[in-house]
């Protein structure tokens, strides 16, 4: 695999931890989710996720090496997608959040010429599918009973804080930060609004709120989670089947 | 809210350009917006189709059983319903 130069190398870490990370925690739900059809999907997205992360992996050294043996610090995932499954609520709330940013951000990189166009593009396509999958559901947990409705709240009230993060420019990605972020609250309010829900107020960057993920500092559960990640791996090294 | 209480939907899969969309399976889903996603991460995720239909099953009049002598077994001794008397000509496929 083609290794991208040095100044590209901590971009790919981060969207790759992204894509990794978010993999993990989907797959979480095989063998939990609601119904046999949304654990389809879900786990269908968690696998176009892990695809990404192989690739962008991939580019920065070996994709195990960095999966399974990196310490919690070395990371540089958002917090956003660390964050617990929560209920299914939470769950699609963190997909409509996070999706949406991706499709966005890599819309921007497949329309440049940077290292990452060419990933972009083909990722570009799953990303608008798992934003489409976020939306509808969302939809119709917003706009369902009274307790979808307020699980579905509960969940884009307890997520916004970490959404802030996702528009700190990252080293070595050619974006438009501005313009992302204000698409992104574009197509994030109108989504909340169709679904009767309320856009969450409240800080989103700043010293007192979350959002350090990309500087290796990650909150409480992602320790959980990776440990669980790697246990395999540390315990047998090179296991395979 | 538990599985049972999402409809049944039959799943149509069309493979390619040309051919009729064949009956693939059938699922749960709360509506047809949400059986058509559905149906997309279940029969079609690795590239069986280009074109989906979603059918609530309740829309489906099947045969039946019971009727199935009349429907199913015609005399055997008519060849000339079997269209088997002309040449396929080379290149009809899927006929």
């Amino acid at each position: 695999m083609n290794r991208v130069p040095a100044t590209a190398a901590p971009a790919a870490l981060a969207l790759g931890d992204d894509a990794l990370v978010l993999s993990h925690r989907l797959g979480e739900w095989a063998g939990h989710a609601p119904v046999l059809e949304e654990e389809v999907a879900l786990a269908n997205i968690a696998l176009d996720l892990l695809g990404q992360a192989r690739v962008l992996l991939s580019l920065v050294g070996d994709e195990d090496e960095l999966a399974y043996l990196r310490e919690e610090r070395a990371f540089r995932n958002l917090q956003l997608v660390e964050q617990p499954n929560g209920d299914f609520a939470q769950t699609i709330a963190r997909q409509l959040y996070f999706s949406t940013y991706q499709e966005l951000l890599y819309g921007q990189l497949a329309a440049g010429d940077g290292e990452f166009a060419p990933l972009a593009a083909k990722a570009v396509k799953e990303v608008a599918y798992h934003r489409d999958h976020a939306e509808h559901w969302t939809l119709r947990l917003g706009d369902g009973t009274p307790e979808s409705h307020e699980r579905m709240q509960r969940g884009c009230d307890a997520l916004w804080r970490f959404t802030g993060e996702m528009f700190q420019p990252v080293e070595g990605v050619d974006a438009d930060w501005q313009k992302l972020e204000n698409a992104w609250r574009e197509s994030v309010g109108a989504v909340l609004q169709r679904a009767t829900l309320i856009v969450p107020e409240g800080p989103r960057g700043g010293a007192w709120t979350a959002g350090a993920g990309r500087q290796g500092l990650h909150t409480e559960p992602f320790g959980r989670m990776i440990a669980e990640m790697q246990h395999l791996h540390r315990s047998h090294p090179g296991a395979t089947w | 809210m538990t599985h049972s209480d999402w409809p049944l939907w039959e799943v149509f899969v069309r493979s390619r350009r040309g051919l009729s969309h064949t009956h693939a399976g059938s699922l749960h889903a709360p509506d047809a917006e949400m059986a058509l996603r559905n149906a997309r991460d279940l029969y079609t995720r690795r590239s069986e189709g280009v074109s989906l239909w979603v059918v609530p099953s309740t829309a489906i009049t099947a045969s039946s059983p019971d009727e199935k002598d009349p429907f199913f077994e015609p005399a055997a001794d008519k060849p000339y319903r079997h269209p088997t008397f002309y040449e396929i000509p080379e290149g009809v496929r899927h006929l």
